[in-house]
């Protein structure tokens, strides 16, 4: 049993930070790898700017970077979670070197609002021709009358 | 929500001297990767304004009317505690158990580590059609080199190491359309080194007409199950056997002192929704040898304090869209129900999280609140012994000494009064 109670020492809640989970690498080191521009967008219109290194998965560029993405990558890129989900151009989709199969299917239609060009974000590793790539991260919440 | 209101402090009030509740308890030991996410868990707990606080039972130690005088927010989030019962002739027979015990034997819930399981017989029968099912299921059916270097309670690996178990009946009320269980963990289960899926042809009549007709991720979980009856095999002799059986309720049990056999009860189904059929009885039904019996028939939480209000139909706390009433919430299983993955709770966890923080912002806080300091005056009365996470981390690291003696994890300790001596060391 738990429960979780908070107290508030200021008169009025501040919104400062968002939450800020890292969960841990599961890419291999990539020293020499040509960085390239990778673009988050979540559900609220924010835009992430940051940089990845070819070879590294899109997890790897959340948890290097050091993202605030809510809860993304749990599992830590073992394809147990589903909360790494993306969704690509459609354009981009179809130049990734692969579809989605097995498990990683099977995980990925537990994700909310899964489109035709949603992966997750594990088993997507960044490619030179990826520059200045833009994924949109989808709303984590199940219930949309709750946003 | 830490993170979005640096100014507040956090603490999150725990039955047991450990953390993490259904990753520890509720999780499969051999899903070890699903385990990974009690780092990102412990990254939360070690926030500045963050505390854990173990070893504290609402409802007993402290109340909900003392929480509330402390806090400006309380958050209900304690899950679900009791299962649905099978009430029926012989169901007090040895050997038939909830799963939630059975879950609770090999994964150390310190009340279910004598739960005297016997696997000295040939045959196991599991009601459910859901992914706790699956997991019995597969453990029972594993090779028991796969358990060994898990972090399964010592005590449960010893039963399962002697285990005679060589048929487990997965037995369903409704059809394969109707089944709970999710496409990740069926497909384990059905590929199984040395173990036949057994599938009865007349459960499978139409279902492959219906696949193109299904919507994902129903239509994937079915295609499994349709390609796996169209590929089946006759079992090896000495393959283990798992029997796919569907429409039927347990009736009645017989044997002497342990269960020996179950009589079933044939249903059909009714209604116009394919995926949301009824479940009917018809006068017919069918016996089958059975030396165990697991109950996973579904789950529900209870009222943890008389102030809660409380639905105890569903097995869940009164709330809509996670709000309680005035400065209370809930969130998760004891709010929802228990079902969805770790992935549907976390989301509706960042939902009621959003709830909260916007009615913060609308009704502002009030009056000061004394916080833990309260809390802490309430439990000194009584005695209690806190576990903060310092003290967890203690329990951590002996668990994982333990474990190393044994080329496991961990071993978790199952004794509540062991967890708070090392506790305060």
């Amino acid at each position: 049993m738990s429960l979780l109670s908070g107290v508030i020492r200021r008169s009025a809640p501040k919104l400062l930070k968002t939450f800020n989970i890292r969960p841990v690498t599961n890419g291999v080191p990539n020293l020499n790898k040509k960085e390239i521009e990778v673009t988050f967008v979540k559900h609220d219109g924010t835009r992430i700017k940051t940089k990845g290194k070819v070879g590294e998965s899109f997890l790897d560029v959340v948890v290097n970077n050091d993202l605030s993405l809510e809860g993304y990558g749990a599992c830590e890129g073992t394809l147990t979670c589903s909360t790494c989900h993306l969704v690509f151009k459609k354009e981009d989709f179809e130049q990734l070197p692969d579809r989605p199969e097995g498990e990683e299917s099977d995980m990925l239609e537990l994700a909310r609002g899964v489109t035709d060009t949603s992966r997750l974000g594990c088993q997507v590793f960044l490619t030179e021709n990826m520059d200045g790539i833009v994924v949109e991260v989808p709303e984590s919440s199940n219930d949309a009358r709750l946003q | 929500m830490a993170n979005r209101l640096e100014t507040a402090q956090i603490d999150i009030i725990e039955r047991l001297p450990v953390p993490f509740g259904l990753v520890r308890f509720g999780v499969a030991p051999d899903h070890a990767n699903l385990k990974r996410c009690v780092n990102t868990f412990s990254k939360t707990a070690q926030l500045k304004n963050v505390r854990f606080m173990g070893n504290i039972t609402l409802g007993k130690d402290v109340t909900l009317k003392q929480l509330k005088e402390a806090y400006h927010v309380v958050l209900l989030t304690y899950g679900v505690d009791d299962s649905r019962k099978l009430d029926l002739k012989g169901s007090n027979l040895k050997n038939i158990f909830q799963a939630k015990d059975f879950v609770g034997w090999y994964n150390g819930v310190p009340w279910n580590k004598d739960l005297p399981v016997d696997l000295s017989d040939t045959t196991a029968s599991i009601f459910g059609h859901g992914n706790v099912a699956i997991d019995i299921a597969r453990l029972l059916l594993s090779p028991i080199d796969k358990l060994k270097s898990t972090d399964i309670t010592e005590h449960s690996l010893a039963t399962f190491a002697q285990s005679r178990i060589k048929q487990v009946h997965l037995i369903g009320r409704r059809g394969p359309l109707q089944v709970s269980f999710t496409t990740k963990e069926l497909r384990e289960l059905l590929n199984l080194p040395n173990c036949c899926p057994i599938w009865r042809p007349e459960d499978m009549q139409n279902v492959p007409e219906i696949v193109p007709k299904l919507v994902k991720p129903r239509k994937r979980l079915t295609e499994l199950m349709v390609d796996k009856f169209q590929n089946r095999q006759t079992p090896k002799l000495d393959d283990k056997q798992l029997a796919m059986i569907f429409h039927r309720s347990p009736k009645e049990f017989t044997g002497s002192e342990k269960v020996e056999s179950i009589k079933l009860q044939i249903n059909r189904l009714e209604g116009d929704d394919l995926l949301d059929k009824k479940a009917v009885p018809t006068q017919q039904d069918e016996t089958i040898a059975t030396s165990l019996v697991v109950a996973s028939i579904g789950y529900k939480s209870v009222q943890a304090d008389g102030d809660i209000p409380f639905n105890s139909q569903l097995g869940v706390v009164e709330n809509q869209y996670g709000k309680v009433g005035k400065g209370l919430y809930t969130a998760g299983w004891v709010a929802k129900g228990a079902s969805g993955v770790l992935l549907h709770t976390m989301e509706h966890a960042f939902g009621v999280a959003s709830v909260i923080l916007k009615d913060l912002e609308l009704e502002g806080l009030g009056q000061e609140k004394p916080g833990f300091d309260f809390v802490r005056k309430v439990l000194d009365e009584r005695n209690v012994q806190v576990v903060t996470w310092e003290d967890w981390l203690k329990i951590d690291e002996f668990e994982r000494n333990e474990g190393k003696k044994l080329n496991k994890p961990r071993e978790k300790v199952v004794d509540i009064e062991q967890m708070l001596k090392i506790a305060a060391t």
